[in-house]
């Protein structure tokens, strides 16, 4: 199918990723963070301090999925277990091996994958930590493995604001991408959809067994949530699971090679990096190296993600589970005289109002800093965010059911077919600065719960 | 800009918790955000950049929409003036001189009020200084006739602020337009300050009106009992279409010149702040129920059913009705469809209310705010749709 979006923004920043890959450089310690996953309900920790792993062993499992197996991305020393409230774990960091050492896993040839059983397949991917790799809709979560999903959704492309180019991440890994899907179709008796972005997509135009689709328009025309909704939309009672291309490469390599290698070529971008390009790294990897005599600046935000979804980390931070970049951008705390009504073409906006030109030259790419921008007012529909949700779905009602606590009229407007990544653009261009993503998520808990 | 910032910070611990203005702190951050936008940053979820864009920049823009209104409605005032009272030389400099004298007190009472109430609201509920009034506050100035006192001004802005919008709960929580309901109140209470006599137009110092002038409205005409041609009726009265049309006319203050409302309709729907789909549907709505009435006139004794359709659409206020107070996003439809309706309704309402109701020349008032009550309702419609298509695909499924 060919899909044409065309509500939505492109924020261009200054810093993109020029396709050179660094393998030399590597992070000392890789962190597993239960929070990267919403509605773990009572992870339960099965490693102590000073404890050695390899890649592969499970570290964590969730009491309410308990199949499940979390595993540590790299071998070496766990060296720290950060706690919350409760005693809930934010955090298990390891500090890895000089060469890392593997748990042995299943290894199969590309045709013996063909004959496995849906068993077979789901222990291996159950036990081996690749399994949090799949996303569970409605509600974004780790899928429950007795689920059946009636269909698999993989983006092929990351339109979001300085996203790594999946073109130059993964050329060369066909092979794997195959065996990842080969996999998966033993987890649907429905179809795996893949779409990619028109005319990019080498890389996945030749893989099998999948349903494929192109896209063109601006972002959110690479979020998952926006491709289900025009191919296939979820509807209550049902599940789709969707992955990404780290994901099908993951499984990939754990049934071809036998081992769960976390290992993923991420993006280092933004405006204050001196030198952005990729790195070939590890799932969770600290962010500390990579930065270190590379950046222009002091006062910067340092993001796992991308601007619009990622999480503010520390500069040892690390990358979040399902995170394929860090992002460097300045900080914005700073006053700024009568900011608020100064004609600027330099801020980037989607609006039009007094003032701000950015929309004069929508393809130059500018440097954003962290400011609001303004202060969080009572909702105010202007009809904006209609204008980057392309989907039939109206996000002020959604967003209002959810602050009155009304779950049937939640369900009613769609909120099965929508996770956080799809509200983000809302959330960036809202007048009134609300907190739309974080809303959403607690609508989803809500309905959980009931 | 140092010394601005350095002095902010200083006095800054006096109107914080535990300082001895701590209850004035909301007057405080008002007037430290209009000079400086805050240092606040994103936080550490959700997005990590957000737009460039606040409502109080969202409000300016549709202030400077007004403005070629407000500038042009001072110099109209003034130019009334003289015509009325017979001096006929009177110079550029002269008109906006008086238009100015008559028309910044009634904005100046207009803000006054209108932001004190705002601001004893917010230091009573703590919250920050919303920037809904700004609006607001020049709407009321450009919607009341140049000869209103000034107390009236200064109580229906207090109704309306009070019970239009801080009763529901403040900016973005109202139902009605709140400078419509600041109209609608002096319509009802004082209706001899409001309309009727022609000398509520026209501005004269006292002095006595020369003969030649009738000081009527378009309206005002074409609902009396004109008969036979209404056109040629309001062409005696120099009220030519052009004349209409650029607004050297008697009228309220700002509502006269549908030019320089079209120029603010420009302003507002290349910025994107105003709604062109309500603004679109509501000239073409009037403009419909006007060729339904010419058509349907036949041997009516209604001579103002005859009135040419495009007359509709540049007399009275209909224009900057339209524009500004129906295009107000938190009181209008808020579904793209539904401002559609919403837009029409307005307009098709507004002349059916000015050709069969000799009570109410003006239509508009009526039409908008009827429609604000509405707006809601066509809103359900247009969602319940929405829901339906889910339901049904559900149901195909489990077919």
């Amino acid at each position: 199918m060919k899909l044409k979006i065309s509500k939505g923004f492109d924020i261009k920043l200054v810093g993109k990723a020029l396709p050179e890959l660094v393998q030399d450089i590597q992070s000392d310690t890789y962190s597993f963070k239960p929070t990267d996953f919403p509605g773990l309900a009572r992870p339960k920790v099965l490693v102590n301090e000073g404890d050695t792993v390899k890649a592969g062993t499970p570290l964590f499992f969730d009491k309410w999925n308990e199949q499940v197996k979390f595993t540590a991305p790299v071998s070496g020393e766990v060296v720290e277990i950060k706690r919350g409230a409760r005693r809930y774990p934010l955090e298990i960091k390891i500090l890895a091996d000089k060469v890392l050492t593997y748990e042995s896993f299943t290894s199969h040839s590309a045709s013996e994958i063909a004959n496995l059983s849906r068993e077979a397949v789901l222990s291996q991917l159950l036990t081996s930590g690749v399994w949090p790799n799949l996303v569970e809709r409605p509600f974004g979560l780790v899928p429950k493995p007795e689920h059946k999903p009636k269909a698999i959704f993989i983006s092929a492309l990351d339109s979001h604001p300085l996203a790594p180019d999946y073109d130059f991440v993964f050329s060369g890994e066909e092979n794997y991408l195959q065996a990842g899907i080969d996999v998966l179709q033993k987890l649907t008796d429905g179809k795996i959809h893949i779409t990619t972005s028109s005319g990019k997509g080498s890389v996945f135009k030749n893989l099998q067994g999948v349903e494929k689709h192109e896209i063109s328009g601006p972002h959110p025309a690479g979020n998952v949530g926006v491709q289900i909704h025009h191919i296939d939309p979820i509807n209550k009672g049902e599940f789709v699971w969707t992955t990404t291309p780290y994901g099908l490469q993951q499984i990939g390599r754990l049934f071809l090679d036998g081992k769960y290698d976390s290992r993923k070529v991420v993006a280092l971008a933004g405006s204050e990096v001196k030198k952005p390009q990729y790195y070939s790294t590890y799932s969770g990897a600290s962010l500390k190296n990579f930065v270190e005599g590379n950046l222009k600046s002091d006062n910067v935000r340092f993001i796992s993600g991308n601007v619009l979804t990622g999480a503010k980390i520390d500069q040892d931070g690390s990358l979040g589970f399902n995170q394929n970049m860090f992002s460097v951008i300045p900080e914005g705390n700073h006053h700024e005289l009568f900011g608020w009504i100064l004609p600027t073409t330099r801020k980037v906006s989607f609006h039009k109002a007094f003032g701000l030109l950015s929309f004069l030259s929508p393809a130059k790419e500018r440097v954003i800093d962290t400011n609001l921008h303004g202060e969080e007012r009572a909702i105010v529909q202007s009809g904006v965010f209609e204008q980057v949700l392309p989907m039939d779905i109206y996000p002020v009602h959604l967003i209002k059911s959810i602050l009155a606590n009304d779950f049937e009229e939640m369900e009613a407007l769609g909120i099965y077919e929508v996770i956080e990544e799809d509200f983000a653009l809302c959330e960036f261009v809202d007048v009134s600065k609300m907190h739309i993503q974080a809303i959403l998520r607690e609508g989803m808990e809500a309905l959980q719960e009931a | 800009m140092k010394f601005l910032r350095n002095t902010l910070d200083k006095v800054k611990p006096l109107f914080e918790k535990g300082g001895k203005y701590e209850k004035l702190y909301p007057a405080y951050d008002a007037f430290e955000t209009f000079l400086f936008v805050p240092n606040h940053t994103t936080s550490a979820k959700g997005v990590q950049v957000r737009d460039a864009i606040d409502l109080k920049r969202l409000m300016m823009t549709v202030i400077l929409a007004m403005v070629p209104c407000l500038l042009f409605g001072m110099w109209n005032v003034g130019h009334q003036h003289f015509i009325a009272t017979g001096n006929v030389d009177a110079t550029l400099m002269e008109k906006i001189l008086i238009g100015a004298w008559v028309v910044l007190p009634i904005v100046i009472v207009s803000y006054g009020v209108g932001l004190g109430i705002e601001f004893f609201f917010a230091v009573r509920k703590g919250h920050s200084v919303e920037e809904g009034y700004l609006v607001t506050g020049m709407l009321i100035p450009l919607i009341m006739p140049p000869t209103i006192p000034l107390w009236q001004v200064a109580v229906a802005t207090a109704f309306a602020v009070i019970v239009a919008k801080e009763v529901f709960g403040g900016t973005g929580m109202n139902i009605l337009n709140v400078a419509m309901t600041a109209r609608a109140f002096l319509y009802f209470a004082y209706p001899g300050d409001m309309a009727g006599s022609s000398d509520v137009w026209v501005y004269t110092d006292g002095k006595e009106m020369v003969d030649s002038y009738t000081g009527a409205t378009a309206l005002g005409l074409a609902a009396s009992d004109v008969s036979g041609n209404v056109v040629m009726a309001l062409d005696a009265a120099s009220l030519s279409f052009m004349d209409l049309f650029i607004g050297i006319v008697p009228g309220s203050i700002g509502e006269t010149s549908a030019l320089m409302v079209l120029i603010g309709a420009f302003i507002l729907i290349v910025t994107g702040v105003g709604s062109w789909r309500i603004i679109l549907s509501a000239f073409v709505g009037a403009w419909v129920v006007g060729l339904m009435f010419n058509g349907l006139a036949g041997n009516s004794d209604n001579y103002f059913m005859t009135l040419p359709a495009h007359y509709h659409l540049i007399m009275g206020g209909i224009a900057f009705g339209i524009v500004f107070m129906a295009t107000d996003p938190v009181s209008a439809a808020q579904t793209e469809t539904g401002k559609w309706i919403y837009g029409f309704l307005i307009g098709a309402l507004t002349v059916l209310i000015r050709v069969f109701n000799p009570a109410y020349p003006e239509g508009i008032m009526l039409a908008v705010l009827l429609m604000n009550v509405f707006a809601p309702l066509i809103d359900y419609f247009v969602i319940d749709a929405n829901k339906r298509r889910r339901l049904k695909r559900l149901k195909l499924n489990a077919a």
